[in-house]
């Protein structure tokens, strides 16, 4: 198969799949899972092919012409591969988590519909081989995301929809200002490694600095870096996979992975150091993720808990990529894949508590251990990760970024990594503590499914958690495994600062 | 074998006939339509298939002087194209909408539509000043005809107070021809060209006033847009579609070809007038869509915006930007043909299903009527200027035509406006996802909101063809459009 068809079916199949699953009627629910389960595999193998490719030292490629002076660009290199496979396969398991949470709900065609086009946009995003095309996917994954955020059709998701949507546009506004700037000075400015902008005169290091705070400006938005990060925590009113979708998967992630193609493969890190804007980043990262923190502290919802916490912890990536040095780098791109991993298995159980015993509130989680083991052993390793206890993905993550502040020579990362760590300690250990060691006071609030013999719910809403748990304990256990997540950062690594 | 130059005429004969069988056969006159349209959109294909080589064609072979011209190059080709596909959908739509009880309009309907496909396309194609004049006076009198359609009390005010003004726009206009005849001796555009290149004397001053002071009175360019919004809004929704799609766009097109034509060496001071009043009306005509609770008056002061973007573009037209500034514009009004028409039908589609035409009405239509309103959302999508339709390629353009002429203020304004459609859009989707109060369905099928779909969806697909639309202008762009 040619690189270029490659390329565009990977784009390609659940877009296709989420056409055809429009057209198909409401109660065709076997021909649904299929389209979607089926779109997902071929994705996943495509990626496979591409990843043999990519090993063996290529870089696949395809130009379609689009507007003038500005192509489309799709490309797979390595830092394109760490999202799209991390996206494919988490889309996979979501989906069948979606199909387990949604049995029987109303508008089942609209919500896989979308939820396809959505992942349709995260892979161009993954594979956009220019800002261009970046930005294109970046626009159309917060269109698609709008009627799954807005699903239930309540006043209070379509307010949660309406922050959405003016967080989001006006940060495209904002990022497509960056865009045009960059395209006067450079022309078409294609991702490469090491950047592109070096070339450019001195004369233009102010402008630079400008389209710089512009095009990080635009895509922070989506990675919810404080103070853009409002729409987050609104957005929780929609469905579970919705939610795991919007953290792990699409939204948050592709703002953070915005930043750090910005910062690498637009700018050149060497680049954007001399530039003097890494400093600031570096700062906002850091207040970020010490804001999110205390907020998570105070938060009496669970489903909120865990949205201040995500928007603390894709700060981490931003802070990887701030700190100039190999070693954060490695520490920022692998927490990229195992903030994914780990968040999505909060989401999940927390997704399982509501939808299996109605639990919204963190006070409804006492002695919710004895009712649904197996969740709740997903669920701990889901927090030891985030907190950052060695074994888990967290602890590796954590490693490479205080490596990193040391060699950086900048102490105050360290001092703040060890805050995190102790206010994530805080805000999920009674959590843990409440779910194992208490007791059940009071009912729960809406048991929808009964409980029975050796099944705590479900099995689709069950395996999918279970399976993200163990990748974060894998991904801990064995991270100098070979296609472990770590080493493909190091691999990536190698490739941004030259020798 | 017929040369190729003769497609011109038959562009604009065969809707006329058709028009003309269409007033007197009765049970035919469906098929009858539907094959014209099928035959007239491929011969608009045919022309497209030119490339964008400019054809010149002689009725009856008589040269220009004497005779009536008609010539087409890569704009007027793009026109043409975009005009029969807005035609055709408002038709397929008028055969569903005027069903049943409104049989009677679906007959006036159909002649009227044919008529002013056939205007539009002679306007596209007109090569002489006298023609242009012509064609817009017919366009007028047909759209005054269709707007009144309906026969209620608003939509014969609203009629009425578009033709008075129209009228008045139309002496203006051709006051100033009158004046450009008395200065040159001649009619025929490119002669015109030549003479005023020659000799700009200040008579030609007053007499370009006139005449884009009429046309922008007709493209309802703000301030002087207050009559488009009543008489677009209360008309049937075929017809918004064509009026807003076509006709305030060829008052436009006339404004584009003078600008780069004939008036070209004039421009100098009334760029910056036209900049000023596109961006008053880009705000404007955003903000009042944003505060309207009927739903066809959204669209309709979106129309207003929109046409501002399209005048802002002249005072782009200049400098380094010249020919970003031409292409975006012209995308601009391909795209806006495209997606006003789609809203248009689709807004109809969801006004007949939730048996009314405020915006708190569409409670449940996301699920109830989900082509339709896929179809607003599209349709919206391409008028807010976001990829990949044509509406972003049109948007972008623009923008880097300000950005190469350091027009800060235009850039602002232009993506100041994109907020504003995103929200006012936003606001009526937005309803549609709201459940539905009480299950009464009013019975209506699918079809409305599909062949508004189908518009809609041409409005993305065009975002995709965007370099070999460019191509046909390239000449326009290089030769300043006239030859």
């Amino acid at each position: 198969m040619s690189d270029a068809a490659l390329l565009l079916i990977t784009v390609s199949c659940s877009l296709v799949g989420g056409i055809v699953i429009f057209l198909l009627p409401e109660q065709q629910r076997g021909w649904r899972t299929a389209i979607n389960l089926g779109a997902a595999l071929i994705k996943i193998l495509c990626l496979l092919l591409i990843v043999g490719a990519v090993l063996n030292g290529q870089v696949l490629s395809v130009r379609l012409p689009f507007l003038p002076g500005a192509d489309l660009v799709l490309r797979a290199d390595a830092m394109s591969l760490l999202f799209a496979i991390l996206s494919a396969l988490l889309w996979l398991v979501t989906t069948i988590y979606a199909i387990g949470y949604l049995e029987g709900a109303p508008h089942r065609r609209r919500f896989f519909g979308f939820f396809s086009l959505c992942v349709t946009a995260t892979m161009g995003i993954a594979l956009a081989g220019n800002l261009i095309t970046f930005f294109l996917f970046y626009e159309l994954l917060t269109l698609t995301t709008y009627p799954l955020v807005v699903h239930r059709g309540t006043p209070k998701a379509l307010a949660a929809g309406r922050r959405y949507l003016a967080y989001t546009l006006v940060g495209g506004v904002v990022l497509l200002t960056g865009v045009l700037w960059l395209q006067q000075l450079l022309g078409s400015v294609d991702f490469s490694h090491g950047g592109v902008v070096s070339v450019l005169a001195d004369s233009h290091r102010p402008a630079l600095v400008a389209i710089f705070a512009l095009l990080i400006g635009g895509v922070a938005v989506k990675a919810a870096v404080v103070p853009l990060h409002g729409w987050l925590p609104e957005a929780m009113v929609a469905p579970a996979p919705v939610s795991a979708l919007l953290h792990a998967v699409a939204v948050v992630k592709a703002g953070a992975f915005g930043v750090v193609r910005i910062c690498y493969d637009v700018f050149g890190i060497e680049y954007a150091a001399s530039l003097g804007v890494l400093q600031p980043l570096a700062v906002m990262a850091g207040v970020t993720i010490l804001w999110g923190s205390l907020r998570a502290l105070v938060q009496s919802d669970l489903k909120r808990r865990l949205a201040y916490s995500t928007i603390s912890q894709a700060s981490y990536i931003i802070l990887g990529v701030a700190l100039f040095g190999p070693l954060a780098t490695i520490g920022g791109l692998v927490h990229l894949v195992h903030q994914g991993i780990m968040k999505i298995t909060l989401f999940f159980c927390a997704g399982n508590y509501a939808e299996t015993l109605g639990i919204h509130a963190i006070d409804q989680l006492d002695g919710v251990g004895q009712r649904m083991p197996l969740t709740t052993v997903a669920f701990t390793i889901g927090a030891l990760g985030m907190i950052g206890v060695p074994a888990t993905a967290g602890f590796v993550s954590k490693w490479y970024l205080g490596q990193g502040a040391l060699a950086a020579d900048m102490g105050w990362v360290l001092w703040l990594l060890l805050a995190s760590s102790l206010l994530n300690a805080a805000y999920f250990l009674p959590l843990l503590h409440r779910a194992w060691f208490r007791v059940q006071r009071q009912p729960w609030p809406e048991e929808h499914i009964p409980r029975r013999p050796g099944r705590e719910t479900s099995l689709l809403l069950l395996l999918p958690p279970l399976v993200t748990a163990l990748s974060v304990v894998m991904a801990g256990l064995w991270a100098g495994a070979p296609f472990s997540p770590l080493v493909w950062a190091q691999l990536i690594t190698a490739l941004e600062y030259r020798p | 074998m017929i040369r190729s130059d003769a497609l011109l005429p038959i562009l604009v004969m065969l809707p006329l006939s058709l028009a003309l069988l269409l007033l007197l056969s009765g049970r035919w006159g469906r098929f009858l339509s539907l094959a014209g349209m099928v035959l007239t959109t491929a011969l608009a294909a045919l022309l497209l298939s030119h490339g964008g080589q400019p054809l010149h064609h002689a009725m009856g072979g008589w040269p220009a002087p004497l005779g009536i011209g008609l010539r087409a190059d890569g704009l007027a080709t793009l026109m043409v194209m975009m005009t029969a596909l807005v035609c055709s959908a408002a038709l397929i739509y008028g055969e569903y909408w005027f069903d049943g009880a409104k049989a009677e309009q679906g007959r006036q309907f159909r002649p009227l539509a044919w008529l002013l496909w056939a205007g539009v396309n002679a306007l596209l194609l007109a090569d002489d000043l006298f023609n242009l004049y012509v064609t817009l006076e017919l366009l007028t009198l047909l759209a005054a005809g269709l707007a009144a359609l309906m026969a209620t009390q608003a939509a014969l005010t609203a009629a009425l107070r578009y033709l008075m003004v129209a009228l008045i726009a139309s002496t203006a206009f051709l006051l100033g021809v009158a004046l450009l005849y008395g200065a040159t001796g001649t009619l025929a555009l490119e002669l015109i060209s030549i003479r005023v290149a020659a000799n700009p004397q200040p008579v030609l001053v007053v007499a370009m006033a006139l005449m884009v002071g009429g046309l922008a009175l007709k493209a309802a360019l703000f301030p002087l847009h207050g009559w488009l919004p009543p008489a677009h809004g209360g008309a049937a929704p075929p017809v918004s579609a064509l009026l807003s799609a076509l006709v305030v766009k060829a008052s436009f097109y006339v404004v584009l070809r003078l600008w780069m034509g004939p008036l070209a060496p004039l421009t100098g001071g009334v760029g910056p007038v036209l900049g000023v009043l596109g961006g008053m009306a880009i705000v404007w005509g955003g903000w009042q869509a944003l505060r309207q609770h009927n739903l066809k008056m959204v669209v309709a002061y979106s129309t207003v915006a929109q046409m501002g973007y399209l005048f802002l573009a002249f005072d782009l037209l200049q400098g380094a930007g010249y020919a970003s500034a031409l292409n975006g514009m012209v995308l601009q009004a391909v795209a806006h043909g495209l997606a006003k028409g789609a809203m248009f039908l689709a807004a109809g589609a969801l006004v007949v299903a939730a048996g009314g035409y405020r915006v708190d009405q569409l409670q449940g239509m996301a699920s109830r009527q989900p082509l339709a309103v896929t179809a607003l959302a599209v349709a919206g999508i391409s008028l807010a200027g976001m990829p990949p339709t044509a509406g972003f390629a049109g948007k972008w353009l623009l923008l880097q035509a300000a950005w190469l002429n350091g027009q800060w203020l235009w850039l602002a304004v232009m993506l100041a406006g994109s907020l504003l459609t995103a929200s006012y859009l936003l606001k009526v989707v937005a309803v549609t996802f709201l459940p539905a109060p009480v299950a009464a369905s009013v019975g209506c099928g699918q079809r409305l909101g599909g062949v508004a779909l189908m518009l809609a969806l041409l409005a993305l697909l065009a975002g995709f063809a965007v370099m070999p639309m460019l191509q046909l202008l390239a000449p326009v762009a290089t030769t300043g459009g006239w030859l």
